[in-house]
């Protein structure tokens, strides 16, 4: 029976095999998943289980072996900005300031679109959600891991994304700029509306920022192993929700699938 | 040098002190900091310089030596020394003339050989199937020798300059195109992740991935082209004619003006350092701006 409503974004049976010189390891097998639209969806699994692997999917940098991405109905089979990446390693140009690594992205993405003066504006303003302004003309080589994980996230947002796919975005950082930037793109995501896919290791960080938390089985062949919805009211203060019932349940709810049902098998 | 040391340390001590003594303080010190880099830079080679002139100058002064001693050659070739811009016709010119009629040529040659080698090696980094093709042909004809390409070189332009400028390019081209190649190669799977997201173009691509990215490799190519390219000249230049210094080189051993040969050498030594320390420095200032973070 055809659904009535189908959905925004959908990884529709997928499965992954990497062929590297004869050797063939299969990474991902029939992930299924439908997320609507203004969803912040958290992946979370083991070092290595395929979440960035399934992100790039998502992204178009990767193609499926079997199965296949759709985005509106239409298949994803290339990059593009309507699906901006925020990398685990920031991955800024470091010949460029912030301010012309953010520009660059807007003049690609509205060239056609905005004045030149509307583009400077949008990038300005960009650089203002993040708080980034003060440090707009300085190189990626100058400011810190967590600076530079915001003008990640500008960069991603000046593209005025579809969908935002974040790959262990605060991966790097230190408790309090990661509770920081956290914080800031709950507001983000409140004001904005984006759909968001978020890779994490960090459990707290899954429950506090998503609708829905994709918990993924061991590799090889790593698949959904199960799905949790955060029936958590936003906006979602971190400090009363320590004790709230329903964000220690969720928590628990990840942990016992991480560390009981799927502990991590270090491979011989 | 101890009593800066302890100067230093009062400046700490008391910094209670009047701002004005405590800025004059950094002034002194900036001057002899300066001061001590020049003669720990600048003494030690005039140090050994002096020192093989006047050995140059104790074993060439005797009777029966085959070459004239540093202070004949500044008696035999005085204007030649001092007077690097004279110019009296033709081939009665200043070595400062000549040297700027061989670094045109090496210009021209190194021009197309930077715009062909970048390009060129671009595409054979970028492209595997490209590298196949022709990266065995460019490590076969990079090893033939420069004068070597001048016969052929002069059978098809029929004219010396072309051949020269065609010998430098030749001589150059290879480690720019096998740097950039390189360079490409290198470039972080990361910055392709981005570009591909941004649907940057092929030419935008070009110019603001590849080209900064492998700016330290292109500059490594292109600072070792350059030497060729100068060695290569003076070379070409003894075979084509022309006013160039490599062909005052052989004008003055057919008239047996050895001291004017000698003179000359040292002219070539200095402009391809020079020549070397331009590239570099370019480099470096462009390197800076590339710097991985
Ligand atoms: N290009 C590739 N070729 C071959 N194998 C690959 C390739 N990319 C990833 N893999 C393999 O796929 C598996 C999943 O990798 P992936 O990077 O998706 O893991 P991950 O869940 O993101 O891990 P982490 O949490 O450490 O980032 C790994 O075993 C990896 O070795
Ligand atoms: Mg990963």
């Amino acid at each position: 029976m055809a659904p009535i409503k189908r959905p925004y974004l959908k990884l529709d049976r997928i499965g992954k095999i990497f062929e590297r010189r004869g050797v063939r390891s299969e990474v991902l097998r029939d992930i299924d998943l439908a997320i609507e639209k203004g969803e912040f969806v958290s992946i979370i699994g083991h070092s290595g289980c395929g979440k960035s692997t399934m992100l790039n999917l998502v992204a178009g940098l990767t193609q499926a072996t079997t199965g296949g991405v759709l985005l509106e109905n239409h298949e994803v089979n290339s990059p593009g900005p309507e699906r901006a990446v925020v990398f685990q390693n920031h991955s800024l140009l470091p010949w460029l300031s912030v301010y012309d690594n953010v520009r660059l992205a807007v003049d690609k993405v509205f060239s056609g679109k905005k004045s030149r003066a509307q583009r400077h504006d949008w990038t300005l303003h960009n650089l203002e959600l993040v708080q980034m302004t003060h440090a707009k003309d300085k190189r990626p080589s100058e400011i810190s891991g967590g600076m530079k994980q915001r003008v990640g996230i500008a960069r991603a947002l000046a593209m005025e994304p579809k969908v935002l796919l974040l790959d262990e975005p605060f991966g790097a950082l230190d408790a309090l700029t990661r509770a920081h930037l956290q914080d800031s793109l709950m507001d983000i995501h409140r004001t904005l509306g984006n759909t968001v896919i978020m890779i994490t290791h960090d459990v707290d960080e899954a429950v506090l920022l998503s609708d829905r938390i994709v918990m993924m089985t061991n590799g090889p062949a790593a698949t959904i192993g199960e799905l949790l919805d955060v029936g958590l009211p936003r906006p979602r203060r971190r400090l009363e929700l320590v004790s709230d019932p329903t964000y220690v349940a969720a928590r628990e709810a990840v942990l016992k699938f991480l560390y009981e049902r799927h502990a991590y098998v270090e491979a011989a | 040098m101890t009593y800066a040391m302890k100067s230093v340390e009062t400046d700490v001590a008391e910094s209670a002190r009047p701002a004005l003594s405590l800025a004059l303080g950094a002034v002194g010190r900036g001057i002899r900091s300066g001061l001590l880099w020049l003669a720990a830079k600048a003494l030690p080679p005039l140090v050994t310089l002096a020192l093989i002139l006047l050995v140059w100058q104790i074993l060439c002064a005797k009777p029966g030596a085959t070459l004239p001693p540093p202070s004949q050659i500044w008696r035999d070739s005085y204007d030649l020394i001092t007077q690097p811009f004279f110019n009296f016709g033709t081939q009665d010119i200043g070595l400062g003339w000549r040297v700027l009629v061989s670094l045109e040529t090496v210009a021209y040659g190194f021009g197309f050989a930077t715009i062909a080698g970048i390009l060129l090696g671009a595409l054979i980094g970028q492209s595997e199937w490209a590298m196949r093709g022709l990266d065995p042909i460019f490590q076969v004809l990079r090893t033939v020798p420069p004068l070597a390409w001048l016969p052929i070189a002069l059978a098809a332009f029929r004219d010396s300059r072309p051949s020269a400028i065609f010998v430098i390019f030749i001589t150059a081209i290879w480690p720019i195109l096998i740097n950039t190649a390189v360079g490409i190669r290198n470039i972080p799977q990361d910055y392709r992740n981005v570009a591909a997201v941004l649907r940057l173009n092929p030419i935008e691509f070009f110019l603001k991935v590849m080209l900064p990215s492998a700016a330290p490799y292109i500059f490594t190519g292109l600072r070792i082209g350059i030497g060729l390219a100068w060695l290569a000249i003076v070379a070409a230049e003894m075979l084509t004619g022309g006013v160039g210094i490599g062909f005052f080189i052989w004008d003055a051993w057919n008239s047996s003006r050895l001291s004017d040969i000698i003179v000359a050498l040292a002219y070539i030594g200095l402009v391809g350092f020079a020549l070397d320390r331009l590239v570099a420095a370019v480099g470096g200032l462009v390197a800076r701006g590339a710097q991985a973070s």
